[in-house]
């Protein structure tokens, strides 16, 4: 996105000298949680104890419950949080006495523990007096993550080539269409997956073909597009697929797949290898695209491309051509996450059925830091958010079930604001590029 | 500047030297300018939204399975679906002619201008961010805060008529300036950028109101069981402007100062000089002594408060029934696309909104009567925005001259901002 693309704004500070920009972003974020978790968990604690279940009756491997103590969890987490909280604030004011390295990895850790920490607290406090079945919550996480991991995928290819994608959801939303169109017609969901890469590449044609051609604003025609396929799936939709929902639009699902001995490991091995196909080609293509971006020569010239066109250009890389094919790409990769929706969470297809996961999947791209990896973490946390959700709805949780909802969303502002704070992308995203 | 004939905004044409003749002038301007554009463009979209009510319409695809013996039928067909359709978009939006007097037959009109007021003013309200540089998709948390703020006014004050109206106003556009303010102010503090909290704060505002809406006490009717808000009282609706056979509601007028006001903030104050500066360059703008991040609250506020008063009109006049949490009825996305057909000027976003609300009204009515799916307007609705956004498209299909030598620089929509410390 061009708003976030400043190549040229280093902060005019007063010395010229390297001054030490001590930011007390992260110790304020760190501090309102430790308040917040100080309110809930100390405060307005609650007695009995709760029980985490990590393995179901049909696991091989069986471990045993654990059970925590509320209140007392309650306590001792605060106390922790706040010891952490502490060591921030530390590392903040020795500033550049540490190396900058040993800072970061400390800081790193820190905040890693904090969170892990703050969640165990929160779901002993909100769950108190019941049983959480923690493969269930992570099996969910993973499930409703996948398709904003395929988007944010997508977004990340595109944006590092230097074309803003904002189409993510128009992408999702139109491989969602297809792969229950093309499903349906031929009961095979191999060709729906085809046909869900195809469309999202269809849709990366017309993304590529405005910004790149016709040098229109990539922001404008990215959200035009969203509208344009919505209302094209809603159009066909009333049109075609209701007129005979048996034959066109009740696609075949794809069969959950156990992987033979991983999925036996304990907690890890429901989680993450007894999914479905889809599931499994979301893993290589984190793993493909992290790999590619960083460790090859498609990756490189991607990376310069979106960097810095005219360097890019003046060792001999074809910018705009570079630019076409990786958008396309990036709309097959986010078309498959459309086809999640319907060859493997439901059936069929419906209106506007991707709901703006296209959207939070351009907060993932941008919370990642334009970073495959970090990217999906982000994408995890949304998922783990809402099943989060779910899963404390089922035992009965003191918390309104929209203040649970809001959780994600409200945690993505404070890390943006406290945490991430300024994202800087690809420098020439956003920006055609017109060869003189 | 672009747009001649769509807004009032554009700077004297930079060519001071040799007068020419002015109707030669219009004419370039036309040919090589905006308005045969926009005219094309329309026209286009309109041409492949009947592509598509043909190939869907049933009696098409009849009349096609025997095209070669008798090909006329096909054609009468299509003709038959896609000049029915159309007929009835614009019998349901401008003028019905089938009704005899003038009074009923004029009502499409006032329904259209009824569904672009909030159109114009969220219009306005993303435009206005645009200009400053800044992506605002959080439209439909701003209307919605706004919503619930003024909705909550309507029902439980008890003012007297006229007073009560200004309070509920005043207090929905708060809200919405507030909701829009937080991301101003996250943005310039923190450097968070603002198309992730504008997005994240429409989901939090949406559960915020859905739950206020479902708790007795707060703005839950009583004795409901559905989540929706008791109906606003007399004193706070908008009075209807031609009598009670209308539904066009007091609101417009709000509309039409909205938009004056939005022309003289951006384009005769100090503040909005300072607006369109940051949006130009945050660079240069800082360069020259301005606080770029103030700049991005203001305009976050004034931004937030206009989608707030597209809110308002939503709960005090479109529906004073009482509110659900779908008030603000996607309008505060739409209200990106009419800000981009209107090029986020004032008066471009006037009649785009308007467009867009006659392409509202008309298309509930050509889904009644023709049983075509109010989807295709949506469609042709992106379709005019796609097209007006590349001219060499549109001039490339009509094989038309590029008739622009001088070249127009076209308002940057999104820009370079500044780093935030």
């Amino acid at each position: 996105m061009s708003t976030i693309t400043t190549p040229d704004t280093t902060p005019v500070s007063g010395t010229l000298e390297s001054t030490e920009i001590r930011s007390w972003k992260a110790p304020i974020a760190l501090g309102i949680f430790v308040v917040v978790a100080a309110v809930l968990f100390v405060v307005a604690g609650r007695d009995g104890a709760t029980t985490f279940r990590l393995s179901s009756d049909t696991d091989l491997v069986q471990l045993a419950d654990w059970v925590l103590p509320a209140r007392g969890t309650g306590l001792t987490v605060t106390v922790l949080l706040a010891l952490l909280a502490a060591v921030v604030v530390g590392l903040t004011v020795a500033g550049s006495r540490l190396g900058s390295r040993a800072r970061r990895a400390i800081l790193a850790v820190s905040i890693v523990a904090f969170t892990f920490l703050f969640l165990l607290a929160f779901l002993t406090w909100a769950a108190a007096g019941a049983a959480i079945p923690v493969t269930g919550l992570l099996l969910g996480t993973v499930s409703l993550s996948a398709p904003l991991i395929f988007g944010a995928l997508g977004g990340v290819i595109s944006e590092r080539v230097g074309v803003v994608n904002v189409a993510i959801e128009g992408q999702l939303l139109a491989g969602a269409f297809c792969a229950a169109l093309v499903a349906s017609i031929t009961g095979n969901p191999f060709a729906g997956l085809i046909a869900a890469m195809v469309a999202g590449v269809l849709v990366s044609f017309v993304l590529a073909a405005f910004s790149i051609k016709y040098l229109v604003d990539q922001v404008i025609v990215g959200v035009v597009l969203n509208v344009l396929v919505l209302g094209l799936t809603s159009f066909l939709y009333s049109t075609v697929l209701s007129q005979d929902t048996a034959g066109l639009n009740t696609a075949p699902r794809f069969p959950r797949f156990p992987i033979p001995v991983l999925s036996d490991i304990p907690v890890v091995g429901p989680v993450l290898f007894r999914q479905t196909l889809i599931v499994y080609l979301m893993y290589i293509a984190v793993i493909a695209v992290y790999v590619g971006l960083f460790h090859t020569k498609w990756g490189l010239r991607l990376r310069a491309v979106g960097e810095h066109p005219q360097a890019a250009d003046t060792v001999g890389i074809r910018v705009n051509a570079t630019r076409f094919w990786n958008v396309s790409l990036a709309g097959a990769v986010a078309g498959l996450g459309g086809a999640y929706f319907t060859l493997d969470s439901v059936s069929s297809f419906g209106k506007d059925m991707t709901a703006g996961a296209g959207f939070i999947a351009l907060a993932a791209v941008i919370f990642g830091r334009w970073n495959p990896i970090r990217a999906t973490f982000a994408a995890l946390l949304f998922g783990f958010a809402t099943n989060l959700q779910n899963v404390l709805g089922a035992i009965g949780s003191p918390v309104p079930s929209e203040f649970m909802l809001m959780l994600p969303y409200l945690v993505t502002i404070l890390a943006v604001a406290g945490l991430v704070g300024y994202a800087r992308g690809p420098a020439a995203s956003g920006k055609p590029y017109i060869k003189s | 500047m672009s747009a001649a004939g769509t807004t009032t905004a554009s700077s004297p044409t930079p060519e001071p030297s040799a007068p020419q003749p002015r109707a030669n002038a219009i004419l370039k301007e036309i040919i090589g300018g905006n308005v045969l554009i926009t005219i094309l463009a329309v026209f286009l979209a309109l041409l492949i939204g009947g592509i598509l009510i043909a190939f869907t319409n049933e009696d098409v695809q009849e009349a096609a399975g025997y095209f070669f013996s008798r090909p006329q039928d096909t054609f009468l067909a299509i003709w038959n679906a896609v000049s029915g359709a159309y007929v009835a978009l614009f019998q349901g939006s401008v003028y019905n002619f089938r009704r005899d007097d003038f009074a009923t037959a004029i009502r499409p009109l006032t329904d259209t201008l009824t569904y672009a007021a909030p159109l114009i003013v969220a219009g306005l309200g993303v435009g206005l961010a645009f200009r400053v540089g800044m992506f605002n998709i959080g439209g439909r948390g701003q209307m919605l805060i706004a919503a619930a703020a003024a909705g909550w006014v309507g029902f439980s004050f008890h003012l007297p008529w006229g007073i009560h109206l200004i309070v509920a106003i005043v207090a929905g556009i708060a809200g919405g300036a507030l909701w829009g303010g937080i991301v101003g102010l996250l943005k310039a503090r923190t450097g968070a950028h603002e198309v992730i909290l504008t997005i994240m704060l429409n989901y939090v505002a949406f559960y915020l109101v859905s739950y206020m809406l479902r708790t007795p006490g707060l703005l839950q009717a009583p004795d409901q069981v559905n989540p929706k808000s008791p109906p606003m009282l007399e004193t706070a609706i908008f009075p209807a402007l031609f009598g009670p056979a209308y539904k066009l509601h007091a609101g417009f007028i709000l509309v039409i100062l909205a938009t004056i006001f939005v022309w003289w903030l951006l384009n005769r104050s100090s503040l909005g000089f300072r607006f369109r500066a940051v949006g130009e360059n945050p660079n240069a703008a800082r360069v020259a002594g301005m606080d770029v991040k103030n700049i991005y609250v203001y305009a976050m506020l004034v931004s937030g408060g206009l989608l707030g008063l597209a809110g308002v009109m939503q709960v005090l006049g479109t529906v004073p029934t009482g509110f659900s949490s779908g008030i603000d009825a996607g309008i505060g996305f739409d209200a990106i696309t009419v800000a981009l057909l209107g090029r986020s000027r004032p008066w471009g976003i006037f009649a785009a909104g308007i467009l867009f609300g006659a392409f509202k009204a008309g298309g509930y009515s050509m889904q009644a009567s023709e049983g075509v799916p109010v989807d295709v307007v949506t469609i042709v609705q992106s379709l005019i925005v796609l097209f007006i956004a590349a001219p060499p498209l549109v001039r490339a299909i009509f094989f038309l001259p590029d008739g622009t030598r001088r070249k127009r620089r076209t308002t940057p929509i999104v820009t370079k901002e500044v780093e935030a410390k």
